[in-house]
């Protein structure tokens, strides 16, 4: 089994990068001046006494020798131990808990929103005129450069405050969704849109098309049939840096339409110099990103296989 | 289809011109000051005076966005400038290394773009503490993995040329052939590539900054400008409008320049 090799080989290669970013976070940490024990007992204003620095560093195992930190802060992270939040005195782990599905729910819907916009925008530029593909080609580039803190702030004005459509904060509704999931899907719309149009063009001037027309198949069957599914790949290859990308994203959207999830919970985190929790939401990030790039190729993989048979 | 380009290409460098101009003497575009408050004109909007309105404290706005081209452009800048810098020498290393070494230098960049940008800097921030300085290695250190791995290929693809085979035939040694022949033509591709960086780490800077992590208020930058204003959205829509376009006209711009120079979009 040639599919389940990659899966094993994408899997080890996987726990070896999540290894390298552990020890990168690690060094990093280590190389930074600063005493981490200041951050827990609240940071350098907070004036702790040097006994309850003392003892904050013994808690946290801060006074054992750096390899026994680094194998002591490994053995954690293989068994889904994060450590403890130095803001919330909690585990990472559980708060990460309680934060991922609403973020999980924002991206998933975000990226689906993504895919069909792109999709539609290819299907428009194929029959585009040369006007209409400019304007096009324009409204990518446009969608692509918009940041999402500010894309925020113009769906709020547009659709909340001068139209009342919509609720400018997130009320755990559909409708209070609706105005999130296309601040962070439009910009990636535009990226997937760019790169969906350049494959379509690619694929209907090939062979493999021009022999599907000579078999006597109509326009619109070569077109879903071959042009599509072909133009995919690239497309399907780039949904693990996409849905990283929205995970960067729900950092701004989530502040900016005041919406919990893991975006606040980081933002919080680094406003706190909470590193344990920092370290463990990158940290899931990656494995996350490394997730869907073993998905993405598994998938690529069985298209590229069909697309080859047909 | 050609003059068309042509035009649209003209129109990106003349935006470019300007905003160099914004970045360079801001003053001769918008010669007030741009912290000068003014109470009584407290959220005026745009009208012939102030075109783009004035915020919470009567600052003009436009005046704000001319003087904030400078930070907001040199932190994007220098930023692009640093992830080069550390991707040019990592990738060389990377593409003229033993196969071993190699490796090992792929998979720390594979590390590195596992963690997406944004949460990268703030991993950086959260150890270094917030700045102008902080968000400029944030930026800088989080789009290196991306450009380092495309210097390797482009290395690598070199390394096998004629071309270089050639000047190994002429005696030049490893050293000549990497300065003279293998950069610069590296260069070459990548410069459309930069181009488009600048546009996304000005994007990125600014998103440091709208979080509270980059530039402080009352300084002008866009994204700190962006931040204020969102207090205000429901009574000033101006504040938070002209300096977001702004931001999206100086990363659309990078873009049209960076294709024109002939890059292919790479999602970075």
């Amino acid at each position: 089994m040639k599919f389940l090799a990659l899966v094993a080989r994408r899997l080890g290669a996987t726990l070896v990068v999540l290894w390298l970013v552990a020890s990168a976070i690690f060094l990093a940490i280590r190389a930074v001046p600063g005493d981490p024990a200041e951050a827990i007992m609240g940071g350098p204003g907070s004036q702790a006494s040097e006994q309850a620095l003392a003892e904050a560093r013994a808690a946290y195992g801060l006074d054992r020798p750096v390899l026994v930190q680094y194998a002591m802060f490994l053995g954690r992270l293989a068994v889904g131990d994060f450590g403890t939040s130095y803001s919330l005195k909690r585990p990472v782990a559980e708060v990460m808990g309680e934060v991922l599905p609403p973020t999980l729910l924002l991206a998933s819907c975000a990226l689906l929103t993504a895919w069909l916009l792109a999709t539609i925008g290819g299907l428009l530029a194929v029959r585009a005129t040369a006007l209409g593909s400019a304007l096009g080609s324009l409204a990518e580039i446009v969608a692509a450069a918009l940041p999402h803190f500010w894309l925020g702030s113009v769906l709020i004005m547009l659709f909340s405050t001068a139209l009342g459509w919509l609720p400018a904060v997130d009320t755990g509704t559909p409708a209070g969704m609706l105005l999130p999931v296309l601040t962070l899907a439009l910009p990636l719309a535009g990226f997937l849109t760019q790169l969906l149009r350049d494959s379509l063009a690619t694929a209907l001037g090939s062979d493999f098309v021009l022999a599907a027309r000579a078999r006597g198949e109509s326009k619109t069957s070569v077109f879903f049939r071959h042009a599509l599914r072909h133009s995919m790949l690239p497309v399907l290859s780039l949904s693990g840096w996409a849905f990283a990308s929205l995970l960067s994203g729900a950092v701004v959207v989530e502040a900016v339409f005041a919406r919990p999830g893991l975006g606040r919970a980081l933002l919080s985190a680094v406003l706190a110099r909470d590193i344990p929790m920092v370290t463990g939401i990158a940290l899931f990030s990656a494995a996350v990103y490394m997730l869907f790039m073993t998905l993405a190729d598994a998938i690529a993989s069985m298209l590229g296989g069909r697309v080859h048979a047909a | 289809m050609k003059t068309r380009r042509l035009f649209a290409h003209l129109a990106a460098w003349l935006f470019l011109a300007v905003l160099a101009l914004c970045a360079l003497a801001p003053g001769l575009l918008a010669p007030g000051d741009p912290l000068a408050i003014d109470p009584a004109a407290a959220f005026t909007p745009p009208n012939l005076t102030h075109l783009a309105g004035t915020d919470e404290s009567g600052r003009d706005v436009l005046t704000r966005i001319v003087h904030g081209a400078r930070p907001s452009l040199v932190i994007g800048l220098a930023a692009t400038g640093l992830g080069m810098g550390l991707a040019l020498i990592l990738g060389t290393a990377a593409a003229l290394a033993p196969r071993w070494l190699d490796g090992m230098l792929l998979r720390l960049l594979d590390a590195l773009y596992a963690i997406p940008s944004l949460l990268m800097a703030l991993l950086i921030i959260a150890l270094t503490g917030p700045g102008v300085g902080p968000a400029i290695i944030a930026v800088g250190l989080s789009t290196a993995p991306g450009y380092a791995r495309i210097v390797r290929t482009q290395i690598r693809t070199l390394k096998d040329s004629a071309m270089i085979e050639a000047a190994t035939v002429l005696g030049r040694t490893g050293a000549q052939r990497t300065v003279h022949h293998l950069l610069p033509n590296a260069l070459r591709p990548l410069l459309a590539l930069v181009t488009l960086g600048i546009g996304q780490a000005v994007i990125w800077a600014s998103a440091l900054s709208f979080l509270g992590l980059g530039t402080a208020p009352p300084a002008p930058e866009w994204g700190a400008m962006l931040a204020a204003g969102r207090t205000y959205l429901h009574l000033a829509w101006w504040m938070s409008l002209f300096p977001g376009l702004a931001i999206v006209l100086v990363a659309a711009g990078a873009t049209a320049i960076g294709r024109a120079l002939g890059g292919k979009v790479r999602a970075l």
